[in-house]
C-alpha cells in the first residue's frame, strides 16, 4: 500500500487535482482510499458527486467514540473510497488537532486494514502547525506530491513544504516525489517549475495544462475522466496517473533559499515580464 | 569559599553564571545587595514553582466564597487546585462555594471544535444550580492555543443571566511562576470588581486586609485583633473573601498589604484610582502583629484608638505569656530553613524569631526584586519579553470617588515613620551570613541542607519529603499541613507547638539513613 500525501498552496487546486489522477488511477484498476483533511471537508466532493459525506469529526462528536467505519467512509467513482475528517468552522477550536484525532481514530476502525493499493491525503494549505503535518508523521504517507504553478506565491509555498519534508525525513521516512505543476498559464511556466523541482533534488512529474474542461466537470461535481472521459484532459489526468504509479524518483528535498528562489524567477523570465 | 560557591561548585558553566546570580549571602558591608528574580527557570532543573493558573485560579481567586469559579480546560487543572491551599471560609447564608470544584472538563472533541459552547452550557448550569452573584472563569493552557473566546462568553452571560461574570486568560504557559497570574487576577479584579457598590463604613477607622488568604485561619485572627481594637474590616482580599466585600473595599479609609507580591497591584491601583493609602503589615509573627498594630494606629492618629491599641496589646501579650515562654524554651538557639512564595519567608523569620530561632536560609519561589530589595528598586527593574508579555493596566483617578486621606504634610511625616505605600523587602531584616536564594531547587535544597543543617525547613509539597528523607523535619507553609491559623497571637502558640512537636519527635531519631551502616558502591580491589 502506497501512502501519498498531496501538499500545497490554498487554491492551487489540490483537490482537484488529486480527485481527478485518483479517478485515473481507480481506471487503472487501483484500489485507493482518499482522506480529505480540510475542516471544509470538500475533498471527496468530485469523486462521490456531491457532498455527501459525514466527517469522522462530526461522527466523532455527536456519537461519541462508539462509531463504526461505514458511517464515516462512502465509496464513490471507480470505487473509491472517501473519507472526509472535518474539522472546525473557521475561527474557533483547533483544526490541526482534528486531523490527529482523525487519523488516528481512523487507524482504530480499521480504514487502512483492506486491501488498498493507495491512500491519498488531501492536506489544507501550508504545512501551518504539527497537525497538518499529521499525514507525513509517524510513518503514515511515505511520499508526497507538492501542486504548484509558476506564480511565485506557490512556489513559495511549495518550497516552505519541502523544508517541512525535510524535517520529517530523518525521522518519519517521508520522501518527496515530485512537484505537480497545475498551470496558471504564466510565462516559461513549465520550464520555471521544472528548474525548480530539480534545484530540489525532485522532479515536475506532470505539465498539467489549463483547461476549462476541470471547471464543466467540477459545476457537475464530477472529475473530468468521468465526467468526458475522451476528451484531452482527461488524458492528462491518465498520464499524471501513470507517471505517479511508475514514479522511483523520491527524494529528501533540499529547499532553496529565499535569494535563491528569487534569482530562479528572474532566470526564468517571469519578474522580467513585469 | 562560602556555602553559595559551595552549592555552585557542581554547576556547567552556563547553568554555574544563571544561579550564582540568583544566591546572596548576607553581609552588610556590602553596598548593595543586589539579587536577581522573577526570570525563567533553567530547564531541567527541578523547580518548585507553579503556573501563571496557579496563581490566578490558586491564590488569589481561589479564597472567595460567594464568586462561583469554573476552571475552562481539561479537568486536571481544576481537580488538582481543589482546596490544596486550605483557604478558610464561612458562608453567612450557606452560599459558600469554596469546597466545590467547578470544570468545563474539556474532551478531544471540544479542543479540536472549540470549548466555547461547553463553557456557555457549564455558566448556565453553574447558575441554575448555585445562583451565585459572580461567575469567574479561568481558562489554562490549551484554552489559549485553541483561542476559546472567554471574554465574550463572559460579557454574553453577564447580559443573558443579570450576573457578574469576570474571564482571566491565565493559561498556564504565561509568565515565569505563578507571579504573572497574581497579576492577571489582580487587574481583572480592580476592572470588574471593586469600586462596584458605594456604601460606606460604619465606622472611621475601616480597613481592607489585601494579600491575606486565611490559611488554616489566618484571617479570621487578624481579624479578631483588628476588631477588638476597634477597626471595621471591610473586605479581606481574598481569605474568606466575598464578592460583596470587594464591591465595597474602594470604602475603606485604608489598605493593609500582607503578602506584597500577590496583591500590591490592587494596593496600587486603588491608591491611584481612589487615594486610598496602603501600608505594608506583617501579622505572623507576635513582635511584628504589634508593631503593625502600632503602624495602623499611627495612620490614623487618634488618641483613643492608640490607646486601645496598646491595652488590646499588653492584654494579648500578658494571656499568651506562659505559652510563649514554654516554647521559647523548647525552640531557642534552633535555626530554620524558609523558602516560601513572596512573602511569607519574610513574615515567618519574625514568627521565629520570637521563640528564639534564626533562619539561616529563606528564598522565594516567584519574588520580583522589589520583595527582595525594597520598593525603590523597582524603577531599575528591567523588563523583559516575559514580563512584558503580562498584561499591566493603568487606572486613572477617579474624580468624583478619589479622596486623600492624609494632608500632604502628615503624609510625609508619616512616611518616615511607618512602611506607606511601601515594602522594604525581606534582605534588610536578615542577620549577616544568612543566605538568601531565588527559585530555589531540588539539587540546591540539599545540598543547603548538608551544609546548613538547619533543625527544621519549612517549603510546600513539592520538597516537603526529600527534605524530610533527609532527616530534617518540614512544614508547608503554603498550606500548614493541617494546622493554623499561625498569624496574630494565637496563631504565634499554635504555630510554636507545632514546630516544637516536630523537632521533638523521636522518629528523627530513630531513623537511620541505609548509606550510615551499608556500603553504597562495590568494587573489587585489583593488584
Amino acid at each position: 500500500m502506497r501512502q501519498v500525501a498531496i501538499y500545497g498552496k490554498g487554491g492551487i487546486g489540490k483537490s482537484t487535482t488529486t480527485q481527478n489522477l485518483t479517478a485515473g488511477l481507480g481506471e487503472m484498476g487501483k484500489k485507493i482510499m482518499i482522506v480529505g483533511c480540510d475542516p471544509k471537508a470538500d475533498s471527496t466532493r468530485l469523486i462521490l458527486g456531491g457532498l455527501a459525506q459525514r466527517t469522522v469529526l462530526d461522527t466523532l462528536r455527536e456519537e461519541g467514540e462508539d462509531i463504526e467505519l461505514d458511517l464515516v467512509m462512502k465509496d464513490g467513482f471507480a470505487g473509491i473510497k472517501c473519507v472526509e475528517s472535518g474539522g472546525p468552522e473557521p475561527g474557533v477550536g483547533c483544526a490541526g488537532r482534528g486531523i490527529i484525532t482523525s487519523i488516528g481514530l481512523l487507524e482504530r476502525l480499521g480504514a487502512y486494514t483492506d486491501p488498498l493499493d493507495y491512500v491519498f491525503y488531501d492536506v489544507l494549505g501550508d504545512v501551518v502547525c504539527g497537525g497538518f503535518a499529521m499525514p507525513i508523521r509517524e510513518g503514515k504517507a511515505r511520499e508526497i506530491y507538492i501542486v504548484a504553478s509558476g506564480e511565485m506565491m506557490a512556489l513559495y509555498a511549495a518550497n516552505n513544504i519541502s523544508k517541512g519534508i525535510q524535517k520529517y525525513a530523518n525521522t518519519g521516512g517521508v520522501r518527496l516525489g515530485g512537484i505537480i505543476c497545475n498551470s496558471r498559464k504564466v510565462d516559461g511556466e513549465a520550464e520555471l517549475v521544472s528548474a525548480f523541482a530539480k534545484e530540489l533534488g525532485s522532479q515536475m512529474i506532470h505539465f498539467v495544462p489549463r483547461d476549462n474542461m476541470v471547471q464543466r466537470a467540477e459545476i457537475n461535481k464530477k472529475t473530468v475522466i468521468d465526467f468526458n472521459p475522451e476528451c484531452a484532459q482527461a488524458n492528462e489526468y491518465r498520464a499524471l496517473a501513470g507517471k505517479i504509479d511508475q514514479n522511483g524518483m523520491f527524494v529528501i528535498p533540499k529547499p532553496l533559499k529565499q535569494e535563491r528562489l528569487e534569482e530562479l524567477l528572474m532566470e526564468h523570465g517571469l519578474l522580467e515580464a513585469v | 569559599m562560602g556555602v553559595k560557591g559551595a552549592v555552585l561548585e557542581k554547576y556547567a558553566a552556563k547553568v554555574f553564571k544563571n544561579r550564582k546570580e540568583h544566591m546572596l549571602e548576607i553581609d552588610s558591608g556590602q553596598a548593595e545587595s543586589r539579587i536577581a528574580a522573577n526570570s525563567r527557570s533553567i530547564p531541567g532543573i527541578m523547580t518548585s514553582r507553579g503556573c501563571c493558573y496557579a496563581g490566578c485560579k490558586g491564590v488569589v481567586l481561589g479564597p472567595l466564597k460567594d464568586a462561583l469559579l469554573i476552571t475552562h480546560g481539561p479537568v486536571g487543572c481544576g481537580f488538582y487546585s481543589w482546596g490544596t491551599r486550605r483557604n478558610k471560609a464561612r458562608a453567612a447564608n450557606g452560599g459558600s462555594f469554596i469546597q466545590y470544584c467547578f470544570s468545563t472538563d474539556l474532551q478531544e472533541p471540544d479542543i479540536v471544535f472549540g470549548g466555547e459552547k461547553k463553557l456557555r452550557q457549564a455558566i448556565k448550569e453553574a447558575i441554575e444550580l448555585f445562583h451565585p452573584q459572580c461567575v469567574l472563569v479561568c481558562s489554562t493552557c490549551p484554552v489559549g492555543l485553541i483561542g476559546d473566546d472567554i471574554h465574550a462568553v463572559a460579557a454574553e452571560s453577564e447580559k443573558l443571566y443579570g450576573i457578574t461574570c469576570v474571564a482571566f486568560s491565565c493559561e498556564g504557559y504565561k509568565g515565569v511562576s505563578q507571579s504573572a497570574g497574581h497579576h492577571i487576577a489582580n487587574n481583572g479584579v480592580m476592572r470588574r470588581i471593586i469600586g462596584r457598590d458605594d456604601t460606606p463604613p460604619a465606622t472611621k477607622f475601616s480597613l481592607n486586609l489585601l494579600g491575606e488568604y486565611n490559611i488554616g485561619g489566618d484571617s479570621w485572627e487578624i481579624e479578631r485583633i483588628l476588631r477588638r481594637v476597634g477597626y471595621e474590616v471591610v473586605a479581606v482580599l481574598t481569605g474568606d473573601g466575598s464578592f460583596a466585600d470587594l464591591s465595597r473595599a474602594h470604602n475603606a479609609a485604608l489598605n493593609l498589604v500582607q503578602c506584597h507580591r500577590s496583591i500590591n497591584y490592587i494596593a496600587e491601583m486603588m491608591k491611584t484610582r481612589f487615594g486610598m493609602d496602603w501600608i505594608k503589615v506583617n501579622f505572623i509573627g507576635v513582635e511584628a502583629a504589634c508593631r503593625s498594630l502600632r503602624d495602623i494606629a499611627l495612620y490614623f492618629g487618634d488618641p483613643d484608638l492608640s490607646r486601645r491599641t496598646e491595652e488590646v496589646i499588653a492584654d494579648e501579650l500578658e494571656r499568651i505569656e506562659p505559652d510563649r515562654a514554654h516554647y521559647r524554651r523548647k525552640l531557642k538557639g534552633r535555626t530554620a530553613s524558609l523558602y516560601v512564595g513572596g512573602s511569607r519567608s519574610h513574615h515567618y523569620q519574625n514568627l521565629l524569631a520570637d521563640f528564639g530561632v534564626s533562619t539561616v536560609l529563606a528564598g522565594y519561589e516567584f519574588a520580583h526584586r522589589d520583595d527582595y530589595e525594597g520598593r525603590e528598586v523597582i524603577p531599575d527593574i528591567k523588563e523583559d519579553a516575559d514580563n512584558k508579555n503580562i498584561e499591566s493596566i493603568a487606572v486613572e483617578k477617579d474624580e468624583k470617588r478619589h479622596r486623600a486621606f492624609l494632608a500632604p504634610e502628615r503624609y510625609a511625616e508619616l512616611k518616615e515613620k511607618i512602611p506607606l505605600d511601601y515594602y522594604k523587602g525581606m534582605i534588610r531584616d536578615m542577620p549577616d551570613g544568612s543566605v538568601v536564594i531565588d527559585d530555589l531547587n531540588h539539587y540546591e535544597t540539599e545540598a543547603f541542607i548538608e551544609l546548613l543543617r538547619p533543625d527544621f525547613f519549612m517549603s510546600g509539597i513539592k520538597d516537603k519529603y526529600v527534605i524530610q528523607k533527609a532527616g530534617v523535619p518540614s512544614k508547608q507553609l503554603h498550606s500548614y499541613d493541617y494546622g493554623g491559623p499561625y498569624a496574630g497571637f494565637n496563631g504565634a502558640i499554635n504555630f510554636a507547638r507545632d514546630i516544637a512537636r516536630s523537632v521533638e519527635c523521636p522518629a528523627w531519631r530513630l531513623v537511620t539513613p541505609p548509606w550510615k551502616f551499608e556500603a553504597m558502591l562495590e568494587g573489587t580491589v585489583t593488584e
